[in-house]
Parts: structure tokens; sequence; C-alpha cells
């Protein structure tokens, strides 16, 4: 095996349930429950999912979620923002703990 | 600009056989026959015609990239006068509720108002399936009033309430053209509320995925188009992209094609069947020939040998309950939601 990642294995996710059938089928009707239509629309979901994919940098959801979005509706334009959202998020986390690195600052500076 | 159609360029996939062969050649899970026989559903036969569907001719002056036809400008094919006066004879003599008139841009059709008269005399329902871009055209601008005055229902094609994704599949121009459009249509009466002029949209994914959910895009659509352009319709209807002639190309070109396959195949979905259009539709092709749908019509599968293969001399008794032509094209009109010229099925 030379890399880590493979499209293909996308489709061997289901595997997981091999050694531990419960808790895939937990997982599985968990997961199945979650991206149904209620408060929000399916569309919505696949949304948010895409744009937690690219904070969680898991290039199997990135292809999932945005075959995803694009079935249930979305545009291109919709996706890139989403995905901006995620990023400045990241972003955002990242630079707000330069608040605790001021305390730090103020608490050993004279 | 117009791209170039297939025929044109000498792509070999102008010919229906390659096609055939391309889609015969795949390795996929089951074919479209054992999917249908696993559900009880084998042979698929058609249980009436409420649908006659002329295709008049592949001239258009749009060449989508997703076009099952290879519809163009440069096409010459034209449903000769015999023709036409058998189709309408054919609806005159049976008890089929609605004409659905295609093409190509159907209303290129030298004869396209006379059949809208001749069918309406009769006291059919019309349907114009319109490119929505024809009625921008100097000779044609009339067109909405014209099909108003005949309370013909318009099925115009957007595949997008933006103008990327539009443009994208159909052209540059195509989407500010296709709002100048509706925007026509709606003064007229179409798609307004109140209003029985019937202004239905025809989305088709712009790409290599299927069709989302119709009833949830469709309150999309209507927010979106009224939000910017002001613009109000009646139905949204979802249609699958068919593997067939330019989006078969699109599908090679792009490496998609086997994944697509399997996509349409893994999606079967037996409640589909039931709704299929080629249970209730016959399909006419310009020059006369028969067959159970539109997207069977380009692939040049006819009518099942013991059925009646012309216009020209069927009879509805031979054709209501024949046995309809598969391949694995099919897979697309029951993945998912399943699709047909009326949208989703399920």
């Amino acid at each position: 095996m030379d890399h880590y990642y493979h499209a293909k294995d996308l489709a061997k996710f289901g595997d997981m349930g091999k050694d531990a059938p419960e808790l895939w089928q937990k997982f599985s009707e968990w997961y199945g429950a979650v991206f149904k239509e209620g408060a929000l629309s399916e569309r919505e979901k696949a949304l948010i999912a895409l744009a937690v994919a690219h904070a969680v940098q898991c290039p199997y959801c990135i292809d999932a979620y945005t075959t995803a979005s694009l079935e249930k509706g979305s545009t291109p334009e919709q996706m890139t923002e989403a995905v901006h959202v995620a990023a400045a998020i990241r972003g955002g986390a990242s630079l707000v703990h330069g608040v605790q690195m001021r305390n730090h600052v103020d608490k050993l500076s004279m | 600009m117009a791209l170039p159609t297939l025929l044109n360029t000498r792509n070999p996939l102008a010919d229906s056989v390659t096609q055939r062969d391309t889609l015969g050649a795949l390795s996929l899970a089951c074919g479209f026959g054992d999917a249908l026989a696993r559900v009880g559903r084998a042979p698929l036969h058609a249980d009436r015609i409420s649908v006659l569907q002329i295709n008049v001719g592949k001239r258009c002056n749009q060449s989508c990239r997703h076009c099952h036809v290879d519809a163009g400008p440069d096409r010459t094919e034209v449903m000769p006068p015999d023709v036409v006066d058998a189709c309408l004879r054919f609806l005159d003599a049976n008890d089929i509720p609605t004409l659905d008139i295609t093409g190509g841009a159907p209303e290129l059709h030298p004869s396209f108002r006379d059949i809208v008269r001749r069918a309406r005399s009769l006291g059919r329902h019309v349907m114009d399936r319109c490119n929505l871009t024809i009625t921008r055209l100097p000779n044609y601008a009339d067109l909405p009033e014209f099909l108003a005055e005949h309370r013909v229902e318009v099925v115009a094609s957007l595949p997008s309430f933006g103008a990327r994704q539009t443009d994208a599949q159909r052209g540059t121009g195509v989407f500010e053209d296709s709002i100048a459009a509706l925007r026509r249509f709606n003064e007229l009466g179409y798609g307004v509320q109140g209003s029985d002029l019937l202004l239905n949209l025809v989305t088709n994914p712009v790409g290599a995925f299927l069709p989302g959910p119709q009833q949830a895009l469709e309150a999309d659509w209507k927010r979106e188009l009224h939000r910017k352009f002001g613009i109000s319709f009646n139905r949204l209807y979802t249609i699958t992209n068919m593997p067939i002639s330019r989006y078969l190309q699109y599908l090679i070109d792009s490496g998609n094609l086997q994944d697509y396959m399997d996509k349409l195949v893994a999606a079967f979905n037996p409640s589909a069947v039931d709704g299929l259009m080629c249970r209730s539709t016959l399909s006419v092709g310009w020059d006369g020939r028969l067959y159970d749908c539109d997207f069977n019509q380009m692939i040049d599968l006819r009518t099942a040998v013991d059925s009646p293969q012309s216009i020209l001399t069927a009879t509805a008794a031979g054709l209501a309950s024949r046995r309809v032509t598969v391949g694995p094209h099919c897979f697309g009109c029951t993945a998912g939601s399943g699709s047909s010229c009326g949208g989703a099925l399920t």
C-alpha cells in the first residue's frame, strides 16, 4: 500500500461492520436518520456535511458530500460559500486562541 | 455560439449502433431486463396510450452538451407533411388526451402552428417542449402569444436558476435569454397564480450526477427565481440525463461513464416501474417510425417486432399493450425517484 487514501475505498466503508456488526448497525441507523429531512432540509444537511468534511479534512467525505450536495440541488456557488464558512471558522478558531496567548503575555510581562 | 453536433463532426457516436454497442460493452451489475425480472416486472408492457409524443425534427437553434437527440442548427431532419397528417389522424381516431410536441426545437418545424391548431381543434391537450431561447429570435417573437391563444402547456428547459450552470450546459448567453423569455410568458399569464396557462420547467443535472428531490427543489427554485428575477412557474420537473448521444460523449470524455452507469444500476427503484413513460406514451420519429420513448428513438430501438412500426399504418389497438423494448439506458428512468418527461415518478 503506497498511499493512505484511495477513492475506491469509500465503497468499502461497510467493511467496518465486519468485526463489530452491532456497533456498525447502530451507527448506520443513526447516520441515516441524521440526514433525513427534518427541521433542516436534506439539501441543507448535505451542505453542512460538506463544510464539516473540509474542516475535518476527510477526502472521502468531500467526494461524497460534493456529489450529495449537487444531487440535492445545491449550486457550485452555494457549495463554495459553505466551504468558506468552514475555512472561516477554522481560521477564526486559530485566531481567537490568540487571546489566550495575549492573556499569558500579560501575565508574564511587566 | 452553438456547439457542432456529433453528426456534423463525424463522431462515431452519431451512429445509434455505436451508442448501443458502447453501452452494451460496459460491465454492469445486471441488465435492465434482469432488474425487472427480479421484481416480477419482466417483460415490461405498455398499459395505455395517454400521450402521443411526436418528435417533429432535429433542428434546433441550440446544441446543448447533454442533448440526447444530437439536435442543432446543422440538422436537417424535419417531419414531412404525410407523417404530420398521419399523427393527427391517429390522434383523431383514438382516445389519446395529450399531444406532446418535441424536437429539436419543435417550433422550427414549418407546420408547428398548424399542428397545434389542428390538435386543439380535436380537443386535445397540447404540450410544447420549448427551449425558451427560440422565442428570442426575431421570427419567433410572437410565439408566446400564439401558445397562449391556443392554451398550449409550455414545458421549458432550464437546468439551473444560476447563469453559470445553465450556460455551461446550454451555451453562452442562454440563461439571460431564458430569463427574458420566462418574463414574457409570465406577462401573458403563464405560470401565474389563478391562470390556467401552464408553465412547467425541466431541469437536468449539469454533470454526471442524479437529479435532486423534485418537490424540495421546486420550492427552492420558486423562491430563487422569484427573488432574483420576479419569475413564477407551475411545476419543476427533474429529469435524469440519459447516457445517450452527446451526454454519452460527455460521460466518456470526462471519464464518468462506468461510474454513472453503476450509479444508475445501484439506484434502481422498483416503485418507479409503474409510472415509466414508455407504459403510457407512444413516441413518433420525424420519419414516422414508432418507439416506446424519445430515448429509444434516438438509439433506434424500435417498438417490438410484433407491434406496428410506423404511424402511417399503425392502429392503437396494436400498440396499447405492446411489449416495451428495453436497454441499459432504461436504468436512467428507474434510478432514485425515477424520471420521465413529466419529471420524477415516485
